[in-house]
């Protein structure tokens, strides 16, 4: 089985959010960049499929060299290979185009995503990369079982799960759940030392549909401040949510 | 050339977000001098739309899709677009939703702004208004193509309404055996409770609840005010509750009208997610939680003296206002 992992290079989550050059680019000065959460999830379950299954797995990253040192650590856990698509990912369609290139040339049988990234929340380029290939596709994909060509993967839904059968070619938008918190992995020197042999192939972009883009950013307005109640008089916090939230 | 609205219905009913993206449909609809179109799956109350504006509903009354399929209904939602000649497409951000519309807007080749906040600040240029960066900012978007999908954020845009006569036509999508590839097998929820997608109030426990078996008041508490319940994150990493509970930037967006966080820090992970809850209320031992500062309404508590005391309080509100 061929695995390819989709990283998307996002600011760590505690990361300050502020916007530049008159509010038109987000700012990344100071901010620290990682693997997007739920794509850590699905790279651990490849590592998975690797080590149980015997499966070859490659990552891919849309965008400039700046992704780099985060598709080197997704090496450095181990995957096989990397490739890069040399370009600024500002819309997800287009994204997605560039991805179905790289999964056409590498014939993968399975594609693990995440369920969105974290920075521009955009839920769509797995399943926009599933329909672009034919493939199958399950989103907020919380366990994946492959039997040769046979895929049961489990997808959170509101208010539970649902299991659901199908088969390879298939794209999953994967999430927390997909392994446990306790499997994920940081890289170690010799991960880190091996990464650097690895091939990382650097691909320019491919025509495509450059179907949104963002104009201009803005930060919400500052909160008022909290209005205490006394912990002896809580029948004030029912008033309160009753008279001036409107809540109750 | 109306504009398309999915209206999304669980056992023959339509969920509250239907509502509310008809009514948003309608808003665009006006602005571009057309009308709202909406499609239904097995919906038994599709003349209510006619109370959000909607005109017309394609009414798709079909069997095999008793059960969600997000790639049967994509299909279904592609083709009626393409009868409608619909240049505009309108969608809730359910889960069950999100799942289909990237299949949707593959097959259309539209451009697609998740996480819409607002009627459309403009029209051509098409750009609307949407947070970004887990609720931490907002970005004006522009949607380029011929069609376009917009995603509406859940209670965001509210209900509005809008009586119009609406006409119900049976609408039979052609399906292959390929839109049928991915089969649900096994479905496991919660029924009879609210669940946090579509509850109007959430009510969530942290870490500092110190054991599962101390649930029982959060469940109370629920219970009373009709709400869902929720957790932090290592809440349900410990097992102590289900993961499906699990809230915040890498667990379930939470945008209700209340939102009650019960021994829960308020780590910037957790605010992340659930920021877009309209009224949030903390019950914290420790001032310097940083929920106090996300919140509208606080109490410095113990929480095993404070929520028994709110559940007596709400149940006599309750009861008053019967
Ligand atoms: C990549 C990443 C993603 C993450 N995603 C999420 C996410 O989606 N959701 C999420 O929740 N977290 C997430 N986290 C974890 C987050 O950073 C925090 O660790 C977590 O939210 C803390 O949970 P908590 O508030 O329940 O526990 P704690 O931080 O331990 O807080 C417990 C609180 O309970 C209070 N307390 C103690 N006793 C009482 C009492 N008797 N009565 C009242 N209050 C009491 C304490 O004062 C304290 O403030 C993420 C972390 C990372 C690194
Ligand atoms: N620039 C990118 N490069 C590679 N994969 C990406 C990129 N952007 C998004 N993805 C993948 O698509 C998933 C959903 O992203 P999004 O649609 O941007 O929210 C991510 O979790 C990644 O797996």
């Amino acid at each position: 089985m061929k695995i390819l992992v989709c990283i998307s290079n996002v600011p760590d989550t505690t990361s300050k959010i502020n916007f530049t050059d008159g509010n038109t680019k987000f700012d990344t000065t100071g901010v620290q960049f990682v693997i997007n959460p739920n794509d850590e999830f699905g790279l651990t379950r490849a590592m998975w499929f690797k080590e149980k299954q015997g499966a070859t797995v490659h990552v891919a990253t849309v965008g400039g060299p700046s992704s780099e040192p985060t598709i080197r650590k997704a090496l450095a856990i181990g995957a096989d290979e990397a490739i890069r698509v040399n370009t600024e990912p500002t819309d997800g369609y287009f994204v997605a185009q560039q991805l179905a290139e790289v999964v056409k040339k590498g014939a993968y049988d399975l594609i693990i995503a995440g369920r969105e990234s974290i920075d521009y929340n955009g839920g769509m380029v797995p399943g926009i990369l599933a329909t672009l290939l034919d493939m199958n596709f399950v989103n907020t994909c919380i366990d994946l079982q492959v039997d040769g060509s046979n895929a049961t993967a489990t997808r959170e839904i509101d208010g539970g799960k649902e299991k659901i059968a199908t088969t390879l070619p298939l794209v999953i938008g994967g999430q927390k759940g997909l392994v446990e918190e306790s499997d994920l992995r940081i890289p170690n020197m010799r991960g880190i030392m091996m990464a650097r042999k690895k091939v990382l192939n650097v691909v320019e972009p491919v025509e495509g549909i450059m179907a949104t883009n963002d104009i201009k950013f803005d930060k919400p307005a500052p909160k008022g401040a909290v209005k205490l109640v006394d912990a002896a008089n809580v029948q004030e916090l029912v008033n309160l949510l009753h008279n001036e939230a409107k809540v109750i | 050339m109306s504009v398309l609205v999915y209206t999304e219905s669980d056992n023959g009913s339509f969920k509250k977000n239907a509502y509310e993206v008809a009514s948003y449909a309608s808003e665009v609809a006006k602005q571009m001098g057309t009308t709202a179109t909406a499609i239904a799956f097995n919906s038994n109350e599709n003349t209510n739309l006619g109370n959000y504006g909607v005109t017309k509903v394609l009414n798709v009354s079909n069997d095999q899709l008793k059960t969600f399929n997000a790639k049967a209904y994509a299909h279904a939602i592609a083709e009626a677009a393409k009868n409608e000649e619909a240049k505009v497409i309108i969608v809730s951000s359910s889960s069950d939703t999100k799942f289909l519309v990237p299949i949707v807007v593959g097959k259309l080749g539209a451009g697609y702004a998740p996480n819409v906040v607002a009627a459309p600040e403009n029209i051509n240029p098409f750009t609307v208004k949407r947070t970004t960066f887990s609720n931490k900012g907002f970005a004006h978007t522009q949607i380029n193509t011929e069609i376009k999908v917009v995603g509406v954020s859940s209670n965001s845009y509210g209900l509005v309404e809008n009586s119009t006569q609406v006409d119900i036509e049976d609408f039979n999508p052609t399906f292959t055996a390929s839109d049928f590839s991915t089969k649900s097998v096994e479905i496991d929820k919660v029924v009879g409770k609210a669940t946090i997608a579509d509850a109007d109030i959430v009510v969530s426990g942290g870490r500092g609840l110190k054991d599962p078996e101390n649930w029982g008041m959060i469940e109370e508490l629920a219970d009373v005010l009709g709400a869902a319940t929720a957790c932090s994150k290592p809440v349900s990493d410990m097992g102590w509750r289900p993961h499906s509970e699990h809230v915040g930037q890498t667990g379930k967006p939470v945008a209700s009208n209340l939102y009650i966080a019960i021994g829960i820090s308020g780590a910037i992970q957790h605010l992340a997610g659930v920021s877009a809850s309209k009224t949030k209320v903390v019950i914290n031992t420790d001032p310097e939680a940083p929920f106090f500062k996300a919140a509208d309404y606080g109490i410095v508590g113990d929480a095993f003296e404070v929520v028994p005391e709110l559940i007596e309080k709400l149940k006599e509100f309750k009861a008053q206002n019967a």
